[in-house]
């Protein structure tokens, strides 16, 4: 009985201090943020220039949230095809044969890789691959940073969707193949309609991952504070902005590098808001 | 029984290290640690010198590569014993601080222009021709006026690309001091700063990042400190003096850039010097530190071996391990203006050396 209440005072403890810690979180970028917001208004989002030299300082969060997004959508349509087929062929089609654990481990195993390897991997292996195809001069750039970000992301959706893949209650299959339905016509009727729900919160998952992702993309972007001028141009993320340039900031700048890291809280805050809403309309 | 051995384990390395400890502090007693922070410029110096001093019985000094800005904040918050930074403070800087501060050189360095072209070496390059290539305006290598100032070097159909600093940098500091100096575009748009507005290329970050970047990728052309280029085996272009002569890096034609007036607080930029002889993207890196050591709590010893540390530092000894590591030793007149800054430096009004 006195250990019941203990036990129940300890979790309390513990859930209050997460409260307090995200709460001190959104406090301290709010207030480190209001200097950039009072000097440029709401204009700060949406102004393009970052002019750090001091005399003609100005600050915009424009370009970085452009890379941001740009960036993250990319990798996550680069994402889909991979992730959804694999989790097919994990949960549905060979589902339980040797063949299907050994690709799941596999994709577990890239969930364990650090960021900053897959960085070194893409400045290394796939940069000269992508030079070689001439699209490219140097291989730094939107593309580039978009497809490790989207090999990176593919396990946290490959094993979420599997995940729900095989929760799709065998009866329904059952029924449908009893009614002489192909594998093919109960995947794609019955299978996907019923696990809907949860494939798209995986992808917005992965897409909340790719939102924050800072050291690989800050290896391969390309750096450029300007908003990219195409594909394979160089531009930077909000994430690898605040990375880069925190260490010398002072100031105004400070601020706004803090500006930038609330307001990708708040687009992260926005994605899963989306992404519960999408969950509660289709389930 | 498992769980038995592993209590007998964590015992013998709780012994263990607690000796180790006891030992050390048996060896040098009563030793002083000093705390020091700043540009990444001079680090490979710093960092080899602070070995040497502290292997020859002088204090342990943890000095932290945190960049020249990183180096004032710390020296302003008073959370180190002193900074080091590659940009000398301005005068609005400088009263902003919460006592004097002084500035000691303690060595010259350069920012080379590196380039990757395999198979071109001896690259000239004018003060035009940076400002182009750097403001996107030159986009090939064999643009007609790099071919104008090179005739005998074949110079392929290549993009180029230029590398910067996507972090604040001190080397951005002295390559942008350099080229406003030079090129009056240049300083109507870009300016002078620890980062800039770069209208083209692509950034990376820190001198080791610009160096691989540019190591790592044909057609690249980007600004680094001498000694990571050297370390790299980069090439780096000659540049072009305000004498007109074209002067290749290296230790030499750095120091001769010192060969000017130097002001008494030795706040000066010694960027395209009129010395003929003298490569013209040098400069002084400094140590920055209070001028009355005795705040904050601060014992004398610790103030006495503050100063001694950078005493050491602008010495013979010390001097000599610098040009180990591709720095430029200070010249005669400088190091002079060193040691009576460092004379003039107080403790509890009293000087702290003699």
């Amino acid at each position: 009985m006195y250990g019941d209440r203990v036990t129940k005072a300890l979790l309390f403890v513990s859930s209050l201090i997460i409260l307090l810690l995200s709460a001190g979180i959104v406090l301290s970028l709010v207030g480190g943020a209001i200097p950039a917001f009072k000097e440029y208004g709401p204009g700060f989002i949406t102004s393009t220039v970052w002019n750090p030299t001091s005399g003609s300082e100005e600050y915009g969060a424009m370009p970085f949230i452009a890379g941001t997004v740009i960036t993250s959508i990319l990798a996550l349509i680069i994402c889909i095809p991979m992730a959804f087929s694999t989790s097919l062929f994990i949960a549905e089609y060979y589902s339980g044969t040797r063949t299907a654990g050994i690709l799941r481990s596999l994709v577990d195993l890239l969930a364990g890789i650090p960021s900053i390897v897959y960085g070194f991997w893409g400045f290394y292996a796939l940069r000269p691959l992508l030079i070689s195809t001439g699209l490219t001069d140097q291989g730094f750039g939107v593309f580039t940073a978009s497809l490790v970000l989207a090999i990176m992301i593919v396990p946290y959706a490959t094993s979420l969707s599997t995940e729900i893949i095989s929760m799709v209650p065998p009866e329904l299959k059952e029924a449908a193949y009893s009614l002489g339905a192909t594998r093919r016509e109960v995947i794609f009727s019955v299978v996907i309609p019923s696990a809907r729900s949860g494939i798209v919160a995986s992808f917005i998952l992965a897409l909340g991952r790719a939102l924050g992702e800072t050291m690989a993309v800050t290896m391969l972007i390309g750096n450029a504070n300007l908003i990219p001028k195409g594909l394979f141009a160089p531009g930077n993320t909000m994430a690898s902005v605040i990375a880069n340039q925190f260490g010398e900031a002072d100031g105004l700048k400070m601020s706004a590098l803090i500006a930038i890291g609330l307001l990708l809280f708040v687009i992260t805050a926005l994605v899963n808001a989306a992404g519960k809403f999408i969950i509660r309309r289709f389930a | 029984m498992k769980k038995q051995i592993f209590i007998l384990l964590v015992m013998a390395a709780i012994v263990v290290t607690s000796c180790g400890g006891g030992g050390q502090k048996a060896g040098k007693e009563k030793q002083v640690t000093l705390s020091a922070a700043g540009a990444t410029f001079p680090q490979p110096f710093y960092n080899l010198a602070f070995k040497k001093y502290n292997e020859e019985g002088g204090p342990v000094i943890n000095y932290g590569g945190i960049g020249s800005g990183g180096g004032i904040k710390s020296l302003r918050d008073r959370v180190v014993d002193f900074g080091a930074t590659d940009a000398y403070l301005s005068d609005t800087e400088l009263s902003e601080m919460p006592a004097e501060v002084v500035h000691i050189p303690t060595c010259i360095g350069a920012v080379v222009i590196a380039y990757n072209l395999p198979g071109v070496t001896g690259l000239k390059l004018t003060p035009e021709l940076l400002e182009g290539i750097f403001l996107g305006k030159i986009t090939k290598w064999n643009d007609e006026k790099i071919i104008g100032v090179n005739p005998g070097i074949a110079l392929p159909d290549v993009n180029i690309t230029v590398v910067y600093r996507s972090d604040g940098s001190g080397t951005t500091y002295i390559f942008s001091d350099y080229m406003s100096k030079v090129s009056k575009v240049w300083n109507e748009t870009l300016g002078t700063g620890k980062s800039l507005n770069w209208p083209a290329g692509i950034g990376a970050k820190g001198n080791p990042g610009v160096s691989g970047t540019i190591s790592q990728s044909e057609g690249t052309i980007g600004y680094i400190g001498f000694e990571y280029a050297f370390a790299q085996k980069i090439a780096m272009a000659q540049i072009m003096n305000s004498s007109g002569n074209f002067i290749e890096p290296a230790l030499g034609t750095f120091t001769a850039a010192a060969d000017t007036e130097i002001p008494a607080d030795t706040r000066v930029m010694i960027t395209n010097s009129s010395s003929p002889e003298a490569y013209p993207i040098t400069s002084f890196t400094w140590i920055i530190m209070y001028k009355e050591q005795g705040y904050a709590d601060r014992s004398k010893a610790t103030a006495e071996a503050t100063v001694n540390s950078v005493n050491w530092l602008t010495g013979g000894n010390a001097q000599a391990i610098a040009t180990s590591v591709h720095y430029a030793p200070l010249p005669q007149k400088a190091a002079e203006q060193a040691t009576l800054i460092l004379k003039s430096i107080t403790y509890e009004g009293k000087p702290i050396l003699k």
